[in-house]
């Protein structure tokens, strides 16, 4: 089956830093993918050429087949782009900005008007329609973003991030829009840094972290293989620590992560903790220790990414 | 299902399409000032001041009367004008980088070279307004011309083909900088002293030699020279106006061959 987006191997640096390092996606048609991680991690550059604005140091990527380098025209046609840097001009009221966007895409003037507030019907910004943007308030003007990626009914949405800075009420709006989208088959790429954001939208999520894809999967997937708790041992003698890694990865059927002599595990299965407590007593091993904590979304992601959410400050893509 | 059905995919923009997109956005640069009378004001009421400031203020003290450093001064201070008029192709394209709606033309599919061609297109409407609006208010003042309605046209013909070429100085400036207010910053380090050291506002003759080897070579004293030999003639321009004129399109051609290759490759790097 041919692929909406794909991409195998993308590699961006920007002079020492490595935004894209080996990036494969495969994303089927009419369907969302969540491209989840915290900043800094290379979502904006992965959206950036798959969108054609960047040219990828090594790799190829494709957009319903075309390539994204050698045929990006092509890829313009299809995709629409909404993202904080793929902004609509403020100084123009709404109206103008859907409009000048339909004129370049070669709609005549009507259509392009027609087009313009038929859009602005659609997103509920009919009111403001002949106001400049920049009076608008945060949640419009993301309508607004929304509505000027579409003015050319494009098959595929690219999203970089698109409640970002929104209150609750303005983000669940902007989540009815793109669910609407979506039933009218809508291939959408979603870059967030929310998981309920990938869990409520997302078909399939693919977690990056510097640059690389750590996890892949349904969102019910990746909760179940970072289980929904952790179960954390510290031997009280160094020399325990490869007998314990061994007990508790052969009873969790899992690798466990081992960070100093702290051993950790996600746990699936209740049984596991009774488990692990019998076996450490058979073998004298003691421990300092022995931790069963539940793990919210957020630590999900902690294990995934070995830090929390949001945590890098460092900003990503091209300079500003 | 009316937004997934897979459009016609074309493979290249032609030209014609891709000149109809850069004249949609120099239609969005002219909208855009209608809806910022300040830059408006910028352009207009900045011009007339400076009209009425040299003529009224200086005038007396340097021509012996107004009304003929009016005539003297007015081609110059025509030229000065259309030099900061070409800013507003930085500052708009700096404000298009920094806020991003040059990623949104970027991603669409139009023509790579549509945004800057809409841009530059659009400042030449700025400067046919800001032309007719100095020369206008010079008329009123009493400003005469010496020659012909065809030397006046040929003057407003060298200076938007003078002012094609300097835009791009502005490209550049407008990619280089990192916000708009220093593009005019720019503007006002860099613009004052190229006019001021050149023959508008004073013949050359008064100044120390070392300076006048400049003002000679100086572009904008060489336009100027054209400007008042094809709207004054003699006595106020003496000798050949093709010489002046010729220098000019030569300038323009230099600051052409420069500027655009260079603009497109800081472009290409910064995005």
């Amino acid at each position: 089956m041919e692929h909406a987006i794909w991409a195998e191997g993308l590699v961006k640096r920007f002079g020492q830093t490595t935004a894209l390092d080996g990036v494969d996606l495969a994303v089927r048609p009419g369907t969302v993918l969540g491209l989840l991680g915290p900043n800094g991690a290379g979502k904006t550059t992965a959206v950036r050429v798959l969108a054609t604005l960047l040219q990828p140091d090594a790799g190829h990527a494709a957009v319903r087949g075309y390539d994204v380098v050698r045929q990006a025209h092509q890829v313009r046609q299809l995709v629409g782009l909404t993202g904080q840097y793929a902004s609509v001009d403020e100084a123009l009221t709404g109206v103008e900005n859907l409009v000048l966007i339909g004129r370049l895409l070669g709609m005549p003037r009507k259509r392009a008007k027609q087009r313009a507030h038929e859009l602005l019907a659609q997103f509920n910004l009919s009111d403001a329609a002949d106001r400049a943007v920049k009076t608008y308030s945060g949640g419009m003007r993301r309508r607004l973003d929304l509505a000027a990626s579409l003015v050319g009914r494009p098959p595929l949405l690219f999203l970089d991030e698109p409640t970002t800075g929104l209150d609750p009420r303005a983000r669940s709006e902007l989540w009815e829009l793109i669910r609407n989208l979506v039933a009218e088959g809508v291939t959408v790429l979603l870059t967030t840094q929310y998981l309920d954001e990938a869990d409520a939208l997302a078909d399939e999520i693919v977690v990056i972290d510097e640059g690389r894809v750590i996890a892949t999967g349904t969102p019910e997937e990746l909760k179940a293989k970072t289980g929904g708790q952790s179960l954390a041992v510290r031997p009280a003698e160094a020399s325990d620590l490869s007998a314990v890694v061994s007990i508790v990865g052969e009873l969790a059927e899992v690798s466990p992560d081992v960070t100093g002599d702290l051993v950790t595990v996600p746990v699936s299965d209740p049984h596991l903790l009774p488990a692990v407590v019998r076996r450490l007593d058979e073998a004298g091993v003691v421990v300092t220790e022995l931790t069963l904590s539940s793990s919210s979304l957020d630590e999900v992601f902690l294990t995934l990414t070995g830090h929390p959410a949001g945590s890098q400050d460092e900003s990503e893509g091209s300079p500003a | 299902m009316t937004t997934a059905t897979i459009p016609e995919v074309s493979p290249r923009v032609g030209p014609v399409e891709g000149l109809r997109q850069s004249l949609t956005l120099a239609w969005r640069t002219v909208v855009q000032v209608r809806h910022n009378p300040w830059e408006m004001s910028d352009f207009s009421i900045q011009p007339i001041m400076f009209v009425l400031l040299f003529t009224y203020v200086f005038g007396g003290a340097i021509a012996g009367s107004t009304s003929d450093y009016l005539t003297f001064m007015l081609p110059g201070m025509v030229v000065m004008n259309m030099l900061f008029v070409t800013l507003y192709v930085g500052q708009g394209l700096n404000t298009d980088l920094t806020k991003g709606v040059f990623d949104r033309l970027r991603s669409l599919p139009v023509a790579r070279w549509a945004p800057l061609a809409g841009r530059i297109a659009a400042d030449q409407v700025k400067q046919a307004w800001s032309i007719v609006l100095v020369l206008g208010v010079g008329m009123l003042l009493g400003f005469r011309l010496g020659t012909s309605v065809a030397g006046l046209l040929g003057a407003v013909v060298l200076l938007l083909v003078f002012a094609l070429a300097f835009s791009w100085v502005a490209v550049l400036v407008g990619v280089v900088a990192k916000d708009p207010e220093r593009v005019q910053i720019f503007g006002f380090t860099a613009l004052f002293p190229l006019t001021f050291v050149s023959n508008v506002f004073v013949p050359a003759e008064t100044m120390p030699g070392w300076l006048q080897a400049f003002v000679d070579v100086n572009p904008i004293s060489i336009l100027t020279d054209a400007c008042r030999g094809l709207m004054l003639g003699d006595p106020w321009y003496t000798g050949a106006v093709a010489v002046p004129v010729v220098q000019s399109l030569v300038w323009a051609g230099v600051i052409l061959a420069v500027f655009a290759p260079l603009s497109v490759w800081a472009l290409k790097r910064r995005v």
